[in-house]
């Protein structure tokens, strides 16, 4: 049984600074990481794989060349393999390209009964690759998953978290299944992961190994374009209440007064 | 013959400003003497580079495309009604508010599309909020939510009406629907769009969102595909004053039963009610962050809320930390709030965190950290003792409030 | 800084780091207060392989040694001193069974280890013999096929947690000397019971208990080595453990060190940072230097006993010493450096200085090591021509 993971490559946002004087990212000693939310669908993958008792994790990225890291760190927590969609003739997909290039891929892989994905990825944030996949894969999904109750070779039990508590949604497999921070706690790799991760073989995949659409993938794949990129005007600082904490707070407070009861 | 690069710098007008290497989002771009040399393992043909250079010395080639279709039959603006046991949820009137002004732009109607099974009665709150037609689909399997059947009932409406714009809500049924529905059509779909604005040249719409946490803003089309869709999270678009006296039109449709079928079941709906004020609605936030230090300590958070009637927020570190549950969280990954007022309490700023809350109408900062970024959002700010603070505050605003 | 480890000790260290920070930190200050033992560790320990850093592949180890163990150690005792001697406790009590265990034994006993799933414990301390080790009066009796051992053994790290002893006890006290056998002890043998956990200063996420033998009968297959064999086996176990206790002293040290800095940057006095005082400076830069001596003693000293040479002794008991010497005097440094703050227990510092002073003591006092450096220090004299 064949379970597939979707990862992806990100900044690692909690790093990344702004520069004051000029307003733009300080792109140094930023390091790239699995999206956060991808580690919590690498290890309920790998949980599947140990509540079914046998079963193949392949952990799929697209992304340029470096993103060979990520796989790798998804096979040093214990994904059996990796496969590196990457080609420049991806560049530039926006979600629907790449969600196309994506379950092409899966498609070549063959026989997944389960797909998993972070809900969303921490640069981008749109939530929508998850989705797009299994609809180009035309299998039911469920999205922000955060319990998988009950499953076997043909079904799935789940819980899927809304903004009020919880849904709790039956669905025939394969199918897709984006998750949460609440479904478990994504563990660390081993010393042996490691040392399978460094000699492990990672293929790379182009346009021409999976069967797609020219037209489908890349720019020239993606609905949406970029025009323009700007930074915000930042918003600027105000007072800064000086004082000892009582004289600090009384200020405050009567500067709220109006706000606060108008 | 080398392969033609979808990018490339013109070498001749490049002066070697280095504008662009600032510029690159994603440091894909070199200067080698005094020239721009673009890696394109790291580029993402975003075009940003494009946009700031002024000797127009970089270029973005796309294939010829088709001759350009037709939009003409596509009109109007419409916006997705979520409605939860029945009530249509405030986002889509937030989104009305939003897509009447876009309609109005455009010379065209603003429309509502309501699933649900016995929801006909919230089509006039629908008009009264800017809706020139309601499409409403009632039937019993369109009660709740369901990937399927809505996919595919909202994919038969758009193909059968063919609307220009459609927008609906970052929620969660939201995303899940609309990712489905634009990948199915192959229509443009942009998330969590902060700005929406109708481009007078091309009428088409420009959807601006941010990205890398916030510190980027991009403004993103789809002109060459149908309907082009955005969605939009709450409380960040403003809803239209009631007006109970408009005139509208309520189009019912119905489909044959394969259509409503659904893969997966819905076997229950659980709900977990947490505090009496809903975050996501509050006037005033209280929120607590590192700063506090303990469970325990979040005490004196909510003393400060309490005495102000304000809502208990809370900065990503408390809610790991287990200080308090996760529906607390504003931030990248918790809830965007829009309140008249937010008091940040022991919170560095943390871009993940700002984007969650620097739309607020005034920020306050309490942090014993005179460095913290947090600063520079806040239009009031304290560097003290947080611990110091914050009872007098809550006192002060007792006596206030009495 | 680059210390020239390999790539594998690199990982060994890169993760136990990651462990130490994402894992053992948050919870090392309940623990210490509480006492409690920390199995939630030791399985996240086991799943990332570390418990076989040092134990031979064919065994279910990582194949490394005495330096890819220290290197461990002192990664998971920057998060905390106590909860890392789950780990390097077990070392300690595995030694015996590496260097001396016949392969049957090994492979009885190492890959559990191996997995993490059961701890070790090394029993050779009694009420009357701690420094003066052949006074021990525990008594091994050869009985047919087996051997009663009777006796109590006190402070053992690990006691009561552990499932396997390695213990020092006296087969023929006329042979002075060599009248002492090592042996190995299951939990589960009726006779071995434990007293209650000792209400310790320091290390106090690791639990020290008495272990008592009440004519607990243990195979004679359970014999290490030969008898007479008893203080060969620990003076050699202590020779391979001390770089271990060494990177346990370092890794506190370094934890002092980091958190003082630290402090430095955020505290300010008369106006500025105190990291900008002059005097706060050089106190820093002193325990700089010398945690950094003492990591690279513990180094060579690791280095040296991996390379199979003979004369170990001396540079063990130096690591050791000076390690232990400088975490004393680096924590409570930290702690001055902290001012009235390092007294509070809402900060991190004054556990580290109550941690550090057990790795004076134990695994053979300062005094002790300073002891074994002279007489290797003379017998080499002796040893050697005038020039």
């Amino acid at each position: 049984m064949k379970i597939a993971v979707l990862i992806k490559q990100v900044p690692d946002t909690t790093d990344v600074k702004i520069d004051p004087k000029t307003n733009t990212l300080i792109r140094d000693g930023v390091e790239s990481i699995i999206n956060p939310f991808d580690m919590y669908a690498i290890e309920e993958a790998l949980r599947l794989r140990e509540r079914f008792g046998e079963g193949e994790v392949t952990a799929v990225s697209m992304g340029p060349p470096q993103a060979e890291a990520a796989l790798r760190e998804a096979v040093s927590m214990g994904c059996d393999s990796a496969v590196l969609l990457s080609d420049r003739k991806f560049a530039g997909s926006d979600t629907w390209a790449t969600s196309y290039t994506l379950a092409q891929a899966i498609s070549k892989l063959g026989d997944c009964k389960i797909v998993l994905c972070g809900k969303q990825a921490s640069d981008g944030d749109t939530a929508q690759v998850g989705p797009g996949v299994s609809m180009h894969l035309n299998i039911p999904q469920v999205t922000y998953v955060k319990k998988i109750e009950k499953i076997d070779a043909s079904s799935a039990t789940v819980e899927r978290m809304t903004e009020e508590g919880y849904d709790i949604v039956e669905t025939p497999l394969p199918a897709l299944f984006t998750v949460v921070k609440e479904i478990n706690e994504p563990r660390l790799p081993s010393l042996k992961g490691k040392m399978k991760a460094k000699k492990a073989e990672i293929p790379v995949w182009g346009a021409a190994d999976i069967s797609c659409d020219e037209c489908m993938i890349g720019l020239d794949g993606s609905p949406t374009r970029v025009v323009k990129i700007f930074t915000p005007p930042p918003r600027e600082g105000g007072r800064v209440l000086e004082g000892e904490p009582s004289d600090a707070a009384k200020e405050l407070a009567s500067l709220l007064k109006d706000v606060i009861i108008g | 013959m080398a392969e033609k690069q979808p990018i490339q710098v013109i070498l001749d007008k490049c002066t070697g400003c280095t504008l662009c290497v600032k510029a690159c989002p994603f440091g894909a771009i070199e200067m080698k003497d005094r020239k721009a040399v673009i890696d394109l393992a790291k580029c993402t043909l975003c075009g940003a580079c494009v946009e700031v250079c002024k000797f127009d010395a970089i270029t973005i080639e796309k294939k010829e495309k088709k001759a350009p279709v037709d939009f003409s039959i596509y009109k109007d603006v419409w916006v997705f009604a979520e409605q939860k046991k029945g009530k249509v949820q405030s986002v889509a009137y937030e989104l009305l508010g939003k897509g009447r002004e876009l309609a109005d732009k455009l010379g065209v109607r603003c429309c509502a599309v309501l699933l649900g099974e016995g929801v006909e009665g919230e089509c006039d709150e629908l008009i009264a909020r800017g809706a020139d037609k309601v499409y409403l689909v009632d039937a019993p399997q369109l009660k709740a939510y369901q990937d399927d059947p809505y996919t595919r009932v909202l994919i038969e409406l758009i193909s059968k009406y063919k609307p220009e714009i459609v927008l609906c809500g970052a929620t969660t049924i939201g995303r899940s629907l609309i990712s489905r529905v634009a990948v199915t059509i192959r229509a443009g779909l942009t998330a969590d769009c902060t700005g929406l604005d109708i481009d007078d040249k091309d009428k088409i719409l420009l959807q601006t969102r941010p990205a890398f946490g916030g510190n980027i803003m991009a403004t993103i089309i789809s002109p060459d595909y149908r309907p082009q869709m955005a969605t939009v999270r709450h409380k960040v678009m403003k809803e239209l004053k009631a007006d109970p006296g408009r005139k509208g039109e309520i189009i019912k449709d119905e489909f044959p039963s394969d259509i409503y079928d659904s893969r997966s079941k819905l076997l229950d709906v659980v709900e977990e009610i947490e505090e009496t004020v809903n975050l996501a609605e509050a006037d005033i936030i209280v929120s607590g962050g590192r700063g506090v230090g303990s469970k325990e300590n979040f005490s004196i958070i909510r003393e400060l809320a309490l005495s102000m009637n304000a809502a208990v927020g809370a900065s990503r570190s408390a809610v790991d930390a287990d200080w308090i549950p996760y529906s607390h969280q504003v931030g990248q990954t918790g809830k965007t709030v829009c309140p008249k007022v937010y008091i940040a309490c022991g919170i560095s700023g943390q871009i993940q965190h700002l984007i969650g809350m620097k739309s607020s109408d005034v920020i306050v900062a309490i942090n014993k950290d005179p460095d913290a970024p947090i600063f520079s959002v806040a239009t009031y700010g304290i560097v003290d003792d947080l611990f110091k603070v914050l009872p007098i505050l809550t006192d002060q605003f007792k006596q206030i409030l009495k | 800084m680059d210390y020239l480890l390999t790539e594998e000790q690199k990982m060994i260290k890169d993760l136990c780091l990651q462990i130490a920070e994402e894992k053992i930190k948050p919870l090392a200050a309940e623990y210490d207060e509480e006492e409690k033992f920390p199995w939630d560790i030791v399985k996240v320990l086991a799943e990332s392989d570390i418990f076989g850093v040092y134990i031979p592949e064919e065994y279910g180890g990582m194949g490394g040694g005495v330096m890819e163990m220290a290197i461990a150690t002192e990664a998971l005792s920057w998060g905390c001193g106590g909860i890392a001697l789950a780990f390097a406790a077990t070392g300690l009590g595995t030694y015996p069974i590496l260097l001396y265990a016949t392969d049957e034994q090994k492979q009885k006993y190492l890959p559990e280890i191996a997995a993490g799933k059961k701890l070790a414990a090394f029993c050779i301390t009694e009420a009357e013999a701690g420094s003066d080790a052949g006074s021990i009066k525990t008594t091994a009796k050869k009985d047919g096929d087996n051997y009663i051992l009777n006796g109590t053994k006190q402070w053992i790290t690990n006691g009561g947690e552990a499932d396997i002893y390695t213990v020092i006890a006296m087969t023929d006290k006329s042979k002075g000397a060599r009248g002492a056998s090592a042996f190995i002890v299951d939990k589960d043998t009726p006779g071995l019971s434990f007293g209650k956990k000792e209400n310790k200063l320091g290390i106090r996420g690791s639990a020290t208990r008495e272990v008592i033998f009440t004519d607990c009968k243990i195979p004679k297959s359970n014999l290490l080595g030969r008898e007479g064999l008893g203080f060969i086996v620990a003076m050699k176990t202590f020779d391979h453990s001390r770089p271990g206790v060494a990177a346990q002293a370092v890794g506190i040290a370094q934890r002092a060190l980091d958190e003082a800095v630290n402090y430095s940057h955020e505290r300010r006095q008369f106006g500025s940072t105190i990291s900008s005082f002059q005097g706060i400076q050089w106190m820093l830069a002193d325990m700089a230097t010398q945690v950094e001596a003492s990591r690279a003693l513990i180094y060579s000293a690791a280095r040296m006993v991996d390379s199979g040479a003979k004369d170990i002794a001396k540079i063990s008991a130096m690591c050791k010493m000076y390690a232990s010497d400088t975490a004393m005097k680096v924590t409570t440094d930290a702690v001055q450096i902290f001012g009235g703050y390092g007294y509070m227990k809402e900060y991190p510092v004054e556990k580290l200085m109550r941690d550090a002073k057990i790795t004076q003591i134990y695994e053979g006092t300062n005094q002790i090591q300073r002891s074994v450096i002279a007489s290797a220090l003379i017998k080499e004299g002796l040893g050697k021509k005038k020039r």
